[in-house]
């Protein structure tokens, strides 16, 4: 199977493990993994911050890149959202605007190809053990888009069951969000940071070594409170997690956050 | 709106104080919490919930695109049956016109039944400068009003108190306005409750006149129809000689059937019950039984605008039950007074600009306070999208462009202070569209993260607001598109 990854511009720009990571697994699990060059943001934070119109070129340049493949896989919750639920609005305002269907047809074309990484695995390849080890204790963010949007349900934490040596620890109040939210985090900062501040003592009560999820800006809040206060377990992408097996060798912190 | 909420901070200086106080912090995450679990119990144990909350959106949907049909229906409904009907256009209309019936039967004080219309028009304050003293038999409004205070939930106003805060304002409060405390009052709920009552049943003994909302308008017979926990509005709805009940246009449902819905999707949303204690319908008047004279007040007040709006429209299906509010992460830390309006929360973040527009600083604030988290979606018994609509706001605030205000169709503005933002998402939008020079971007970075500091603890312009509080990640090596070529290069040299 010949599949798309699209690595979203955060994860290429400052997560490349996530997609190495990504890579790594899904060709072990024998796809065959392509990274059109062309790909590059999926436009979510213009959107979500009012500016429709500079998601557009986004939306063309998206669904040109990924016009030959059959799936496109991303490890991110919040991107695949964006795609899914966005790019039909895209479409649909464009037309009722008088400005013809272009948009609602490429929508139409990419919205059905695009799963989120652990939809991919579970629904798509029918895999729930990956042949991971992780030797660690692991506490799972479900992360807002991937739970309210993509209704990605209890796939992560099946997978997440299943990685040999891994203690999953529960999470209270999993399913609040972080308070990231893109720009939200900078034009209401104070509730932000509150709202970042709440789940860091949510994770570090749950005692876990790490805290993982699928979807890196949630982690970049998360973790960046982290740092700051010097307290909380490590972050990790889910996608890193996965990939790991008993050959590899000690996680290295080559990237992230400065501890 | 009321005059009370002009020129309140914008929505983010509000909130920031409002999370540095811990009480108010204690209180809402209490309250919010326990409502929030009861509710979740309350609709899981009904199997069609999904369906019942489709029926309620398909309902409501139904009755907005055929308004006027149904207004004009329940106006000669109410009129056959006794009743008599005024058409407010804006706040200051409903204001003049209760005033006028109040002033005209003589009184100079009303009795109240918790009203969300009445608090958006500030209609205690006009009656105030009418010399007309409006009474709150609400539990929680009655908190509020002796306390100085303003509403900071919808279903519970004096959400941001608690107990001791209450036994105070009663104990210090209570005599200027009637009955006082009793000399000893604790903070035990009962107790509380106990002093309410005795110091309220002196006001429904004496009042003539009532002032009412209504929780919704059933065309077909032209009854209206509140629900409510205390029994207080029961005594208002019945005692008095004169009701005057302002009801938002958008309350209307067309027949009884449609209730139905309704009245199962309401309680269960707003006090997590599986029905609510008093049901109080009354159609106009009836004789020797309550009210001799009845007073329909319906009030737009910006919801025509809002109907015209194909996407914002959805805001007006409302039933204001304040699930939304409950799961709210922002509400939670923010509280209801920072969003400046009558109505709070996710609702209110995408009610009060549509009614108010988005020319005041603190509304144009409101579709940010939001991080677009979903909870109040999944919840709204009516299914409103409510971050799709905040979204649709923001770009009203940051575009401008074509919206219904006052009735007609006019070309606004785009806010003031976003013009560095625009020109960021432009310029963004443009690098991403431009993939050789974004990897250039990236390479650059990685290249010369050497010189970056170790550690950025103030970052310049707006990405201040991220460093005060949080880390950012250092950036790696090369990016993950560089690492990809020589990935490849070296599988296609194996295969």
């Amino acid at each position: 199977m010949r599949v798309a990854l699209f690595i979203t511009c955060v994860n290429d720009a400052l997560f490349p493990g996530t997609g190495r990571a990504t890579v790594t697994l899904l060709e072990r699990l024998g796809v065959q993994v392509d990274f059109p060059a062309g790909q590059s943001c999926c436009g979510q934070i213009q959107y979500n911050t009012g500016y429709r119109h500079e998601t557009e070129p986004l939306l063309r340049r998206f669904a040109r890149v990924f016009a030959p493949y059959e799936y496109v896989v991303t490890p991110s919750g919040s991107c695949a959202a964006m795609v899914r639920e966005n790019y039909p609005r895209l479409g649909e305002r464009a037309v009722a605007e008088g400005r013809g269907g272009e948009l609602a047809e490429l929508a139409a074309e990419a919205v059905p190809k695009v799963r989120e990484l652990t939809e991919f695995l579970v629904d798509v390849l029918g895999v729930t053990d990956v042949g991971a080890y992780f030797p660690h204790s692991v506490a799972y963010h479900p992360t807002c888009h991937s739970l309210r949007v993509l209704r990605v349900g209890d796939r992560p934490l099946r997978l997440l069951r299943a990685v040999e040596g891994l203690e999953l620890r529960e999470l209270a109040g999993a399913q609040e969000c972080c308070g990231f939210g893109g720009t939200f985090a900078v034009k209401n900062a104070a509730v932000s940071s509150a709202m970042g501040a709440d789940k860091v003592a949510d994770a570090v009560a749950t005692g876990a070594e790490v805290l993982c999820a699928a979807d890196n800006s949630c982690l970049t809040h998360i973790g960046g409170t982290i740092a700051r206060t010097g307290r909380g377990p490590r972050v990790m992408h889910l996608a890193e997690i996965l990939a790991r097996t008993e050959a590899d060798a000690p996680s290295r912190t080559a990237e992230g956050f400065r501890r | 709106m009321s005059r009370t909420d002009l020129g309140m901070p914008a929505f983010p200086r509000a909130a920031e104080r409002a999370t540095r106080d811990q009480r108010l912090r204690g209180n809402l995450r209490h309250a919010t919490h326990t409502i929030r679990a009861k509710r979740a119990t309350a609709v899981a144990e009904l199997d069609d919930w999904q369906r019942l909350r489709a029926a309620g959106a398909a309902v409501k949907n139904r009755t907005l695109r055929h308004l006027d049909h149904y207004l004009l229906q329940a106006e000669a409904a109410v009129t056959e049956a006794g009743g008599t009907v005024h058409w407010a256009a804006d706040a200051a209309e409903a204001n003049r016109i209760v005033a006028g019936l109040v002033k005209r039967t003589g009184e100079r004080e009303v009795v109240k039944v918790k009203s969300m219309a009445t608090q958006e028009t500030g209609l205690n304050a006009a009656l105030e400068a009418e010399g007309i003293r409006a009474y709150e038999t609400d539990l929680a409004e009655l908190i509020v009003q002796l306390g100085h205070d303003r509403p900071s939930h919808i279903l519970v106003p004096a959400i941001h108190r608690n107990r001791g805060e209450i036994r105070d304002i009663f104990r210090r409060e209570m005599a200027a306005w009637g009955r006082p405390a009793p000399e000893a009052l604790g903070d035990d709920p009962a107790e509380l409750a106990e002093a309410a009552r005795l110091h309220l049943r002196e006001k429904f003994l004496r009042a003539k006149v009532g002032v009412s909302g209504a929780n919704f308008l059933v065309a077909e017979t032209g009854t209206l129809v509140v629900l409510e926990s205390e029994g207080n509005g029961r005594m208002c709805l019945t005692l008095p000689d004169t009701l005057i009940s302002v009801v938002g246009i958008e309350k209307i449902v067309p027949t009884w059937r449609d209730l139905e819905v309704f009245l199962q999707l309401l309680p269960r949303s707003s006090t997590a019950e599986r029905m609510n204690p008093y049901t109080t319908t009354w159609t106009g008047t009836t004789d020797g039984d309550g009210p001799r004279a009845f007073h329909l007040v319906l009030l737009d007040n910006g919801r025509t605008d809002a109907l015209a709006d194909t996407v914002g429209r959805q805001a007006l299906r409302c039933i204001r039950c304040s699930a939304c509010l409950n799961v709210c992460p922002v509400y939670e830390r923010a509280g209801g007074h920072a969003y400046g309006s009558a109505y709070p929360g996710p609702i209110g973040a995408i009610l009060t600009p549509q009614l108010r527009g988005v020319t005041d600083p603190l509304d144009a604030s409101l579709p940010y306070a939001s991080s677009l988290c979903g909870a109040c979606y999944e919840v709204c018994p009516v299914a409103i999208d409510i971050p799709e609509v905040l979204v649709h706001l923001r770009e009203r605030v940051v575009e401008g462009g074509r919206v219904t205000r006052h009735g007609a169709r006019v070309t606004i503005k785009p806010a003031k202070g976003h013009a560095a933002e625009r020109a960021a998402m432009r310029a963004a939008r443009w690098t991403f569209d431009h993939p050789r020079a974004l990897r250039a971007g990236e390479r650059l970075a990685s290249r010369t993260r050497r010189l970056h500091p170790s550690r950025l603890r103030v970052l310049p312009g707006p990405a201040r607001a991220w460093s005060d509080s949080r880390d950012l990640p250092a950036v790696p090596p090369e990016p993950f598109r560089d690492w990809w070529a020589r990935h490849r290069a070296a599988k296609g040299e194996r295969e």
